[in-house]
Order: structure tokens, then C-alpha cells, then sequence
């Protein structure tokens, strides 16, 4: 079970949270140039790395606000949390063993 | 115990443990079940024997050691259906083949319904199922308790069985034993199996893999064979490979040992846990995965504790046997919940992974596949569908739920 911190309302455990995938993926701006490979690509192609990586939570059981983490995939650490909006905070690129 | 009396002794060691050469014809990078298939397969059926297995732990320490070692073909769409009944034929004479016992037990697979709509999809699959040659019958839930009369199958639980697809031909393995036979077959056929070798790059020259490197040194190679499940993503992102894959931790567990009291596979879908009794007898369970995305091998409690609650509404029977271990493995979800073996855009590197929650029964069909794919540069026709492309081309392989799991 990992502690998370809701940036409202502070550390829960994990049952209270959904899980949103990769942050930071933007829906398209010009749909209608796009190729096949593009749409795949925004469809289906998330990160997937071992290490630190940004990602979507919701609070569902709580504020029921989503939310961005920074969590390392290798040591599931929640390294940041910060709000929708707020740029990724910057972090050592140092990668989990 | 010495003299003519002795029982034979099990041998110390099923494969030598060489040091890594400089070159080979083919690298398969991943000492899984898959891998050491693949190797075999690349001796056996290609004559290809100049073969290297990198495996980064030790020999079928992943999700080889951690599977619920389910086997089944029962999937919904024709392109699953044909390269899980391969494997299947392939398991039904796997012992001989490998000369070593493997304890394959055909005990059936029951796949629960709960609702309506799972009646619906169940019997949707059966029908699939046997025009594609692959046996199924559909059992009311009264069919259910007399193939496996522990199940409740009272009205009034939360998720009542209404009736299950069953696939007699279906069953379970040794899981360790299924990995420790096709090394030893590997070996004997001149392959090197290479332990404690984790793979740090991949050298590419002109659009073309050229060599590994690894801890324990560079390896030029001809072809490098990717087999690493839920570490494909990293290994990919080596070259600039981007993979639609998720990995995530899957969860299993064991209770202490019980005398024999289910005597078949069963699964649920809908309660997310799949229960059969191993031979040795503990109740082998499963869950579904985690949410998030993690390499830790290890999940969160409340999963376990949901499993818990469904097999213990399933099965009231188990309400006293204790839990005795509890473990994790990595899985490589993919959109579809279908594997990608296959191509990649650059030369002489193969892709096998994907498989997700149920690589395990495809052991020795995606090893077959996966080395005729690398042997002659082309997919089996088996595994063509499932190529890396059919996320941009769009003809994906759905199998979410279609395949009664919990993927």
C-alpha cells in the first residue's frame, strides 16, 4: 500500500486514489493533420519507464480532485505531488535501481 | 545409500553455465519461460544453435516463477484462438518432447459468469471456440458444482454463478519444471544459458543491431531476440524504441498445503480471482493487476484483500486455510490485451512481449512462433497478427474481457 499525499488534503493510502496513467499528455491541437502514426501515438504510446515518472492520480475517495505525481516506478516512492496546472517540479534525473 | 540399490539421483546441474562468448548468430535477451522456448525452438526446429540466453536474475526467476501456471485456448477472436491452440497442442506432448516431466495436469478450466451479460459473452466464446476447432461447452451452474462441487452456487451472494464456459483440455504445469525442461533440451543442443548477465545497451549500426552489451561484456550478435516481459519497455527504449506497454504489478498468492479438495481450474472475471490447487497442494490464487505502473515486484494489500473476498464468496470452503506467501510480478499490459510478437523498425531485432497477465500457457507456442519469426526474418503466421503495426494500422486484437480474463 503506498501513502500518497493529495495536494488538498494531504497523506491517504492508496485505496482512496485512482490511477490516471502518464501526465502531461496533451489532447492534439490539429486533429485533422494528424497521421496514423500520430493518432497511434497519442492513443495508444504512453512511458513506461523504471524510474521517476509523472503521472495522474484522483482522489475518489476524498476531494475527488485529480492531481499530478511524480513516483519512481523501480521503489513505487512518491517523489512530488503537485496540482493540475502546476509545471512538473524539477527532480534528479537519477534513475531506480 | 550406495550400490545397486541406489535410486538414481536427480543431476546437480541441468544445463552448464558458461561464460559468454564473444559472438553468436542470435542473442535472446530474458532466461523466462519464453526465452529459453525460443532458444529451444531456434535449436530444434531451425537448426540454429550458435545461440545465447541473457538473463539478467536467474534462469526463470520473473513471472516464470510467479504465474498461476494457467493453461488454456479458450480466446474469443480468431487471431488469439489459433496461436493459444497451438500452444496447447504443443503442451499436450511437451513432456516427451522435453524428456522431463512437467506435470501437466488436464483438469479442465471453468471460466465463471456472473451476469446476464457475462451468460451472453460466455456463450458467444463457446460458440467461437468450437468453430475454431477449439473444445468448449457452455455449463449451467448446476454443470458448475458437479465439475467442481466445493463452488457456491447459491442465489443470494453479491456475484452469483449463473453458469462458466469449460475447456476440458485445459489445465495446469509445473511451472519451474516447464522452465528447467526446455533449458536442459537448450543446453544439450549447445546453447549457452547465461545467468547474472544483464543486458545495458544495444548497438545499432545503420538501422541494424549489430551487438549487446551487458555486466558481463559486449556480445556481437547476428539477431537479438527480445523476451523480457514486464522489462521490454526499458530494454526498447535502449534503441529509441517506444512500445505501447504498461507495466504493472500483478499479484499471487499461495495458502499452506491442503489435501485435495478442487479438482479443477476456476476463474472469474467478473470477482477478479482465478483459484486452482497445485499438485504438491496448496491453493494457488490470483488477482488482477494493480493500477499503477511499477517495477517494484511487489503491490498493494487491499487487491489481496479483494481477491480474498471473492474466492472466499466462491469458495466457502477456504475460510480457514491460511494465507501463506504472497508475491508480485511485472506485467507488460498492451491496449488490446493481446501480446506484440514480431518486427521492429530496426533490423535483426525481434520483439516478443505483451502478454500480460497470461503469458504463461503461451510458453511453447510464442517460443515456436517467436523463432521462426527470428530464424526466417518473418512472422509466423501464427504470430502476424499480433505485429507492432496493428496499433497504427488500427487492427487490434481486442481481447479485453472477450478473453474471460482478468487482464
Amino acid at each position: 500500500m503506498q501513502l500518497i499525499s493529495c495536494p488538498w488534503c494531504g497523506p491517504r493510502e492508496e485505496a482512496e486514489y485512482h490511477y490516471g496513467g502518464q501526465a502531461h499528455v496533451a489532447y492534439p491541437h490539429d486533429v485533422g493533420a494528424m497521421s496514423d502514426a500520430d493518432w497511434a501515438d497519442y492513443l495508444f504510446f504512453r512511458d513506461n519507464p523504471r524510474g521517476p515518472f509523472a503521472e495522474r492520480w484522483v482522489h475518489a475517495a476524498g476531494c475527488r480532485r485529480w492531481f499530478n505525481a511524480v513516483r519512481d516506478t523501480g521503489t513505487h516512492e512518491v517523489l512530488a505531488v503537485y496540482r493540475i496546472g502546476e509545471p512538473q517540479p524539477e527532480l534528479g534525473t537519477q534513475a531506480s535501481r | 545409500m550406495t550400490g545397486s540399490t541406489a535410486v538414481p539421483q536427480h543431476p546437480e546441474f541441468l544445463w552448464r553455465n558458461p561464460e559468454p562468448k564473444p559472438s553468436y548468430d542470435v542473442v535472446v535477451v530474458g532466461g523466462g519461460g519464453h526465452g529459453l522456448a525460443t532458444a529451444y525452438y531456434l535449436a530444434k526446429n531451425h537448426g540454429i544453435t550458435n545461440v545465447a540466453v541473457l538473463e539478467k536474475g536467474w534462469l526463470a526467476g520473473g513471472n516464470m516463477a510467479r504465474n498461476t501456471t494457467i493453461i488454456r485456448s479458450n480466446y474469443l477472436w480468431d487471431e488469439s484462438s489459433a496461436i493459444y491452440e497451438h500452444s496447447l497442442k504443443l503442451w499436450e506432448g511437451l513432456e516427451e518432447d522435453l524428456g522431463y516431466p512437467i506435470l501437466f495436469s488436464q483438469r479442465g478450466v471453468l471460466n465463471l459468469a456472473h451476469s446476464l451479460q457475462d451468460v451472453r459473452d460466455s456463450v458467444r466464446r463457446v460458440n467461437a471456440n468450437r468453430l475454431n476447432g477449439v473444445d468448449a461447452e457452455w455449463v449451467d451452474a448446476a454443470g458448475v458444482k458437479e465439475i467442481c462441487p466445493i463452488v457456491n452456487i447459491s442465489p443470494d451472494v453479491r456475484y452469483p454463478v449463473l453458469g462458466a464456459t469449460y475447456q476440458p483440455r485445459g489445465g495446469i504445469a509445473k511451472h519451474d519444471y516447464v522452465a528447467w525442461g526446455f533449458a536442459r533440451r537448450a543446453d544439450e543442443l549447445g546453447i549457452d544459458l547465461i545467468q547474472n548477465c544483464a543486458v545495458t545497451g544495444l548497438d545499432v549500426i545503420g538501422g541494424k543491431v549489430v551487438g549487446v552489451r551487458t555486466t558481463r561484456g559486449d556480445i556481437a550478435t547476428g539477431k537479438v531476440a527480445l523476451a523480457a516481459a514486464g522489462h521490454s519497455s526499458v530494454l526498447a527504449s535502449m534503441v529509441g524504441l517506444r512500445l505501447p506497454i504498461q507495466s504493472h504489478p500483478l499479484q499471487a498468492l499461495v495458502s499452506e498445503l491442503l489435501e485435495p479438495v478442487h479438482p479443477t481450474v476456476v476463474m472469474s472475471n467478473a470477482v477478479h480471482v482465478y483459484v486452482s490447487q497445485a499438485h504438491k497442494g496448496e491453493l494457488v490464487m490470483g488477482a488482477g493487476i494493480d493500477s499503477f505502473n511499477g517495477y517494484g515486484q511487489r503491490g498493494a494489500f487491499h487487491i489481496i484483500e479483494r481477491q480474498m473476498s471473492a474466492a472466499l464468496e466462491l469458495f466457502p470452503i477456504f475460510a480457514r486455510a491460511h494465507l501463506l506467501r504472497t508475491w508480485a510480478g511485472v506485467v507488460d499490459t498492451t491496449p488490446d490485451a493481446s501480446p506484440i510478437v514480431g518486427l521492429t523498425p530496426i533490423e535483426n531485432l525481434y520483439l516478443n512481449c505483451g502478454w500480460g497477465t497470461g503469458g504463461f500457457k503461451a510458453t511453447p507456442g510464442v517460443g515456436w512462433c517467436f523463432a521462426h519469426t527470428v530464424a526466417h526474418d518473418k512472422p509466423h503466421p501464427y504470430n502476424a497478427p499480433f505485429a507492432l503495426e496493428r496499433f497504427t494500422s488500427g487492427a487490434l486484437v481486442d481481447e479485453h474481457g472477450a478473453a474471460a480474463v482478468a487482464h
